[in-house]
């Protein structure tokens, strides 16, 4: 009998099918419908940078790993995700080359240096946003005329300095903004792909939201203005962000009680962003900001183990 | 009346495999080759042989008595000739010392001591009774049943608990005996609830069993202190702090016991046994096993003598139809892999799986990206990644402090990893590391003790 050819090893011997490539790769479906309705908003300039930018990502990394020698990591598909990402949030009027200054600081500076994927304390593709809009604040601000005679204003920025908006064109995305911003509903329908595969919940993008209506309910002198509410809803990344960026695994909270603190904390900090700073938009620096506290927020919501507390005996 | 949850929180829903045994009626088994039996297959000290090399023993007839109280005595299930008494490779792969008996395959039976009735035995007869019969916990951890039935306080013990839950995938032989012999599982709790006064009886059993709980509670309908609950399925609904919970709503921990919450949990094949012990004054000598997998001709439940080996399973079972990649003995999810088949069937073996494939190397393990799905699964709700990472730095202080000790084992956390990560196996190794310096410090501590005197 010793023909047998066993294999040994410590329990469970059975592994769920689920793997991490798998679950990027739902990510980057899941935001194939803001990319495309981006490409059809901008045209082919939004192509061209989602291209150079998932390039650069995945080179990057490809190139870093064979320069120090570490296992090649780019079959995981969270370069892709990086990449794609980034390019959303670009204008689509930008130079060629800022998807690649982006997209080496994304991966190099914000990931590689900090041990690779899962070991990020901020998003990268967010860092590299933000990098980009202190160093070339005027190209990461202007953004193109897509012909409805606004010459490049955003709905945020319309809204900031008072003027009226379309909100139904908010909605469906014939706005300016960056490239994968503008249409809810296309980011709406990835993320509802996402939630159906248990990839991400509603826990952070829902408490985000909901403290974020809240908050400029009380404080933007609107009050209760149904109009305005869905103006700073649909507009500029707060929908991207909610679903796409603050879910990101690496740089939220893992405790479910840690994910809702983490949510409401970005709603409150979108809210004094958009309302009382200089600039109409403020989802990148909430959630950047957001990422930094993640590890205080674990600090205070880990878990009680079962029947060390909470259940009654 | 009850806080009944039915349910707990986290776990997860694998394949369950049980369709391959679900249907086959328990096959008696009667071993041919040598039989073995490790004096060790019980928590607790281990027996001690009272037998010889030549001796001649029937069935029945004890040939390990129990090393102390928390231990349990062992007998031959079959009548024949003790060959020798030396170590043998049991399922977790140490070598343990074990009683060998040559089959004269006349299965000539001792004589039992006649049955009382129930009503006319005191508690202690009872408790006697199951130990004398070495009776342990049959779902796998091997706790010395006489222990159990013998809290601190009797009078505290609200309910008691039978665990038909049957979580883990693949098995189907509790299935089996809750179909088959549902009287004696009843009567078995019986025995048990005759020891607590002010205890009731519950019957738990997953609800993918539809048909046993309907033959059960139409047998325990006029039965005032007997209730049968359906229980979701899930794994692990089975673990015993999971059981209590759902059944009762009552949390324990760790360092507790189900009787410090008022529970005794006993699992099917467990109670039927003290049903032949207190009823018939049988020793355990037999068991429930599913020979199941893919890479099984004819996927059985076995009654089975204790000490068969695992060779004789597998051919009874029509042999390999294909080269098995992976054999476990138990479940899937926390069986132990074997390297061999020339193993002994134990009190706590409930199954020989044979897979064709092996996740666990099909998959390479990668970097962990903080997904959180195996704190979702938690069953004891702390934080796999996190307890693993200090496992993987040794940090014991930062393990404890985090609830490390709180983990059952189950395998719910490297089930779900979409990295492929060794959770379960890093805390399971951390957890012995630590209870392995626990005991240290306390024997230093006493010795230092001692000292001082």
């Amino acid at each position: 009998m010793s023909d047998l050819r066993l294999k040994v090893s410590s329990n469970p011997h059975v592994r769920s099918s689920v793997t991490t490539s798998q679950i990027m790769a739902a990510v980057v479906i899941a935001l194939l419908p803001a990319a495309g309705f981006g490409i059809y908003n901008f045209g082919i300039w939004a192509l061209i940078h989602i291209l150079i930018c998932v390039a650069t990502t995945v080179l990057t990394e490809l190139l870093y790993e064979l320069m120090l020698k570490k296992p090649i990591t780019i079959g995981d598909m969270s370069a892709v995700v990086t990449g794609l990402l980034l390019a959303l949030n670009l204008p689509a009027s930008a130079p060629w080359w800022i998807g690649i200054i982006g997209g080496v600081f994304a991966i190099l500076i914000v990931k590689m240096l900090f041990g690779g994927i899962g070991q990020n304390f901020m998003n990268p593709a967010l860092g590299a946003r933000c990098f980009l809009i202190l160093s070339f604040t005027r190209i990461m601000t202007d953004f193109p005329d897509i012909g409805d005679g606004l010459s490049g204003a955003t709905p945020l920025g319309q809204i900031k300095a008072g003027l009226p908006v379309n909100i139904m064109n908010m909605i469906i995305g014939r706005t300016s903004g960056t490239i994968g911003e503008t249409s809810m509903i296309a980011i709406v329908i990835g993320a509802c792909f996402l939630i159906l595969l248990g990839v991400i919940d509603l826990r952070i993008p829902g408490s985000y939201i909901v403290s974020f209506v809240l908050f400029i309910i009380i404080f933007s002198g609107h009050g209760f203005d149904g109009a305005y509410i869905s103006a700073q809803l649909a507009g500029g990344g707060l929908m991207l962000g909610a679903f796409f960026m603050a879910t990101d695994y690496t740089t939220r909270p893992i405790t479910k009680i840690g994910q809702y603190l983490f949510g409401i904390f970005l709603g409150i900090m979108t809210g004094i962003f958009r309302i009382f700073g200089p600039s109409a938009e403020g989802v990148s620096y909430a959630i950047i900001l957001g990422n930094l506290i993640v590890p205080l927020i674990e600090k205070i919501t880990y878990p009680k183990a079962f029947g060390r507390g909470g259940e009654r005996i | 009346m009850f806080m009944a949850r039915y349910t707990f929180t986290g776990g997860i829903h694998p394949n369950d495999g049980k369709a391959l045994s679900k249907d086959k009626p328990i096959r008696d088994y009667l071993p041919q080759g040598d039989l073995v039996y490790p004096c060790s297959q019980h928590i607790g000290a281990p027996a001690k042989p009272v037998v010889a090399k030549g001796d001649h023993v029937l069935r029945g007839q004890m040939i390990a008595e129990a090393g102390g109280f928390v231990s349990a005595s062992m007998f031959s299930s079959v009548s024949g000739t003790v060959k020798a008494i030396e170590p043998r490779r049991v399922v977790t792969g140490d070598l343990i010392q074990s009683i060998i008996i040559e089959n004269d395959n006349e299965y000539k039976e001792v004589e039992y001591s006649d049955p009382v009735p129930l009503e006319d035995m005191t508690k202690q007869e009872i408790i006697d009774c199951v130990r004398n019969a070495g009776v342990v916990g049959m779902g796998g951890a091997g706790f010395p049943t006489h222990v159990k039935l013998s809290p601190k306080d009797p009078d505290k013990i609200d309910y008691c608990i039978v665990n038909g839950a049957e979580c883990e995938p693949y098995l189907t032989s509790d299935y089996r005996r809750m179909l088959e012999e549902p009287e004696k599982v009843v009567s078995g709790l019986k025995c048990m609830l005759a020891l607590f006064d002010n205890a009731r009886g519950i019957i738990a059993i997953e609800d993918n069993k539809k048909d046993c709980i309907s033959l059960i509670k139409s047998i325990v309908k006029d039965d005032p202190r007997i209730f049968v609950k359906a229980l979701k399925t899930k794994y692990p609904q089975g673990a015993e702090r999971q059981m209590i919970y759902a059944t009762t709503g009552r949390a324990i921990n760790s360092s507790m016991l189900p009787a410090d919450a008022g529970c005794i949990v006993d699992n099917v094949d467990t109670v039927v046994a003290i049903h032949n012990a207190v009823i018939n004054r049988q020793p355990l000598m037999e068991r429930i096993v599913t020979v199941t997998g893919d890479a099984i001709a004819d996927p059985c439940n076995f009654r089975v003598h204790i000490g068969t080996n695992y060779h004789e399973l597998i051919d009874a079972a029509g042999g390999f139809k294909e080269d098995p990649v992976k054999i476990i003995s138990g479940g899937p999810m926390m069986g132990f892999g074997i390297f061999e088949l020339d193993l002994p069937t134990t009190k706590t073996a409930s199954a020989l799986l044979c897979l064709t494939r092996d996740d666990v190397t099909a998959f390479k393990s990668s970097a962990c990206i903080n997904c959180g799905r195996c704190v979702e699964v938690c069953p004891g709700r702390v934080m796999p990644k996190v307890l693993a990472e200090c496992a993987e730095h040794y940090d014991n202080e930062r393990f404890v402090e985090l609830g490390g000790m709180e983990c059952c084992e189950c395998g719910c956390c490297s089930f779900v990893c979409p990295s492929k990560r060794p959770l379960t196996q890093s805390i399971k190794s951390m957890r012995k590391i630590e209870l392995a310096e626990q005991k240290k410090r306390a024997a230093m501590a006493a010795a230092s003790g001692e000292e001082k005197k």
